[in-house]
């Protein structure tokens, strides 16, 4: 590397001496890695996809879809899906109803009127709350907020819906305070300064106008929280138990689809049989819903972000 | 600051034949099809200042940029008519972008220190080009050639981020110095620098002069004046005129040329 | 001024009324938030503080409540989390670092990033069953800690990804055009700059990512880790538990002094959690210092 002679002819050539290895070898390992993303979505839909068409052969579309009953284990069995879509249903909308008003509410006061070092306390807190794994969250409910109802409600049972919506409640409202905030923040500090300027009240201004402005990041936050709640395992299983049924009595135990999915695999279905390829028809159902939920919710923070400049 | 005499003295020498570095052709950058530079045709000659003035916007960093291949990394960028390094066609299919830029280096206009020592800022390009001297010594020299060594000899294990604006840039200059380039473009090196800085800058630069060629565009038409043996200047993308210095500040050919540099505009 | 008159100033008082209750509607809200936090971990720890002592961490689990321990859920969660480690870290960063540096702006990239998006609201539950389709049965790994290991790491990947393009985008464009401008290729600017700065936010985004995945029962479940496993695993094909899987199980069966296990066992999992969100916050904090 060396400088010729500064007044001397260059006698250097800039040619490709051949192909760089090292660096080839090591941008095909990264391509490789980033291809697995894409390859586990494949994955995902052949696999879901496959196995339900195998279960559409044995039972009717029909039946799985429009059927009301959910037996698939003993004979004489029926395989309609709707309890357990119903029974996700009911605690996810139970869920959302505490999740969404105290989440936004929370976001409010984080974005609005807390002191940053009231915020420095509660913004770790709830990440706190959003990283409590969900089995304790089950445990909690169980053994908990299920007495603590029969309080109050004596006619409540050991397993029922109630007790696992507060507590997938508790779970999501962390996401929605966060993402609800984040949004909120981002609405420039002129535009309510705007609107306090023509005489409006902190509740106006918020309601009237932040809320509004960060609207799209506000939604998206209770599609993600939504989308997370019908995923939710682990703390249905243990509170809400797995009776599917069709009835919209909270105090009752009722089957979520996650919660069959993991009745089946702690049973001891053969493989292969019908009952065994519930699982995946379940699960597409699943997935289909969750995925439709992200997509709506991204498409909302691609599409509505507001443009403040 | 020299003296007069030097400065004649050095002008002799300037007068004495020297050969090209760089021969550019009708170059035309074109940014997704909007051309920036159109058809630019000079000649950069070995050790010595080529700047390129202009208003703003009228392409010399994009022609800047396309000297060392630094275009290559912007999306949807053109380039026309030909680019000779050393007799050699910068933009030819079998050229390594990478060694193009082993041999012409740059200095940005916002020094950008790596967040390193200051040790390690000089010796990592050249260790990562596989340099098997001394480094301890390549080090040093570089440094005495930015005129910072005596002001950092004693803390070169010091984060490079401790050092002032000015002094930042003079370790930018150490640092593509320290490769021994064939040709060293300078974007703007002095703008985010106070005057003391930038005095300190255009020293350095007479001291560089007969031992590199360097290209340096600038938006100061006084420091161009004062440092530079070639001047060109842009507008809109075109070269208006090029030419040696002098005669480009006091008998400019064109008459947009004397309107720039009498600072009738821009 | 028609709007300033006594009927507008009855208004304005009321008005403001509404606003200094609405904001103390939203203060108590908040505060509920914190409450909750508290009274869950007091009730927990009241439940299951009594039963937490040596034994019980170094003892098997057992149909006697009195002699149950937590050993192999807890080597068998560390032994997890070391295997996702090791392989979905190196994945991850090396996915991130394509993403961000090598690839050009594109259809293809945008496409991959919506994927990686809807890859990470994926329930976990199908991750699980993915891992027993793909680990367990058609690569034939069985019910192992190694096929348990593949499940979480793929189910981590893209919050890895997501997380170290976050913290890759931070670097500043200058540094990579000063190391390219002193003729260094694409991998050696990222290899020497851009990775070493963007570490501590790749860290941290890893660590919070490795501590979802100590929580996460469902996939586990799915793969078939058991609830009942007496010995520690000695290899990468053995079957296995976790910390996770073992309160579960404790938390389903109707003896009160199961439950007493699953609230120590629970307190164990929040510790180790603890400590991982505390190392990930101090890594972040320490970075933040350090650039201001």
């Amino acid at each position: 590397m060396t400088n010729p002679i500064a007044n001397s002819a260059a006698t250097f050539s800039i040619r490709k001496g051949g192909i760089r290895w090292g660096e080839a070898t090591i941008k095909l390992w990264l391509r490789i890695c980033t291809t697995l993303s894409l390859v586990t979505t494949v994955a995902i839909v052949v696999l879901l996809l496959g196995e339900s068409l195998g279960f559409f052969r044995a039972v009717s579309p029909a039946e799985f879809f429009l059927g009301t009953r959910w037996i698939p284990l003993i004979k004489p069995s029926s395989y309609g899906v709707l309890p357990l879509v119903w029974g996700t249903t009911v605690i996810t909308v139970g869920a959302a109803i505490i999740a969404i008003p105290l989440g936004l509410a929370s976001a409010i006061y984080l974005s609005e009127y807390a002191s940053d070092r009231m915020r420095a306390w509660i913004k770790p807190i709830l990440e706190l709350l959003a990283g409590i794994p969900t089995v304790v969250y089950g445990y909690f409910a169980l053994t908990f907020i299920t007495p603590l109802l029969r309080h109050f409600i004596p006619a409540i049972q050991v397993f029922n819906a109630l007790s696992a919506a507060i507590v997938v409640g508790i779970m999501i409202l962390p996401t929605i305070a966060t993402l609800s905030d984040n949004a909120l923040r981002a609405v420039p500090v002129s535009l309510r300064q705007a609107a306090y300027a023509v005489g409006a009240t902190s509740y106006e201004v918020t309601t009237r106008v932040v809320v509004p402005a960060g609207l799209s990041g506000v939604m998206a936050s209770f599609l993600l929280a939504v989308s997370r709640a019908i995923g939710e395992t682990m703390a249905v299983t243990l509170a809400a138990g797995q009776t599917p049924n069709l009835n919209l009595s909270l105090l009752e135990s009722i089957e979520t689809m996650t919660a069959y999915i993991v009745q089946i695999s702690l049973g001891d279905t053969p493989s292969g049989s019908i009952a065994y390829q519930t699982l995946f028809a379940v699960a597409m159902v699943l997935f289909i819903i969750t995925l439709t939920i992200n997509i709506v919710s991204q498409w909302i923070l691609g599409r509505f972000r507001e443009v403040y400049d | 600051m020299m003296a007069t005499t030097d400065r004649v003295d050095a002008a002799t020498e300037k007068k004495k034949a020297t050969e090209a570095v760089l021969e550019l052709q009708d170059v035309s950058v074109l940014y997704s099809g909007k051309p920036a530079v159109k058809k630019v045709s000079c000649t950069i000659w070995r050790n010595r200042i080529t700047s390129i003035i202009g208003p703003s916007g009228c392409g010399k960093s994009t022609l800047l940029r396309s000297l060392n291949r630094m275009n290559d990394f912007v999306d949807g960028v053109t380039i026309e008519g030909s680019i000779q390094f050393a007799g050699q066609n910068l933009y030819g299919s079998d050229v390594d972008p990478v060694e193009v830029r082993r041999r012409i280096g740059m200095v940005f206009q916002k020094p950008n220190p790596f967040p390193k020592s200051i040790y390690n800022n000089i010796s990592w390009g050249p260790g990562i080009n596989g340099y098997s001297g001394s480094m301890d010594e390549l080090v040093e020299r570089s440094l005495q050639q930015a005129a910072l060594w005596d002001e950092v000899k004693d803390r070169l294990k010091d984060s490079a981020l401790n050092l002032s604006g000015g002094q930042q840039q003079r370790l930018c200059i150490a640092r593509a110095l320290a490769m021994e380039p064939q040709v060293l473009l300078m974007d703007e090196p002095c703008s985010a620098l106070d005057p003391i800085s930038t005095a300190h800058i255009e020293d350095l630069l007479f001291e560089l002069q007969s031992r590199y060629t360097i290209v340096i565009v600038t938006h100061n038409m006084q420091q161009a004046a004062r440092v530079s043996d070639y001047t060109a200047f842009m507008e809109m993308g075109h070269l208006v005129e090029f030419g040696e210095t002098d005669q480009i500040f006091t008998r400019p050919e064109k008459k947009r040329t004397e309107e720039y540099v009498t600072g009738r505009f821009g | 001024m028609a709007f300033l008159d006594e009927q507008g100033q009855k208004n304005l008082a009321g008005r403001h009324r509404k606003a200094r209750l609405f904001s103390l509607l939203c203060a108590l809200v908040t505060w509920s938030s914190v409450l909750m936090l508290l009274v869950l971990l007091i009730r927990i720890t009241m439940d299951g503080i009594g039963w937490l002592d040596l034994h019980f961490l170094t003892s098997f689990p057992s149909r006697f409540p009195e002699k149950a321990g937590l050993k192999s859920a807890l080597v068998g969660t560390l032994w997890v989390i070391l295997l996702v480690a090791v392989v979905s870290i190196p994945v991850g960063v090396s996915a991130a670092l394509y993403l961000e540096e090598f690839s050009k702006r594109g259809r293809l990239g945008t496409l991959i990033e919506v994927n990686i998006a809807n890859l990470a609201g994926v329930p976990s539950i199908v991750y699980g069953i993915l891992g027993l389709a793909i680990f367990v049965r058609f690569f034939a790994l069985e019910r192992s800690l190694i096929s348990g290991a593949l499940t979480m790491s793929l189910l981590i990947l893209p919050v890895i990804i997501i997380a170290s393009r976050e913290a890759i985008k931070t670097v500043p464009m200058s540094i990579r055009y000063a190391a390219l401008s002193l003729g260094a290729t694409r991998w050696q600017t990222t290899w020497h700059h851009v990775l070493p700065s963007a570490f501590p936010g790749i860290m941290t985004g890893v660590i919070l990512a490795l501590s979802r995945a100590i929580g996460e029962t469902a996939p586990l479940i799915l793969i078939g880790a058991a609830s009942f496993v007496a010995f520690l695993p000695k290899n990468l094909m053995d079957s296995f538990t976790a910390l996770p899987i073992q309160i579960f199980s404790w938390a389903s069966r109707p003896q009160v002094e199961f439950q007493h296990l699953a609230a120590a066992g629970i307190i164990v999992l929040l510790a180790v959690l603890l400590l991982m969100n505390a190392t990930a916050i101090y890594i972040r904090n320490k970075t933040e210092k350090r650039l201001k």
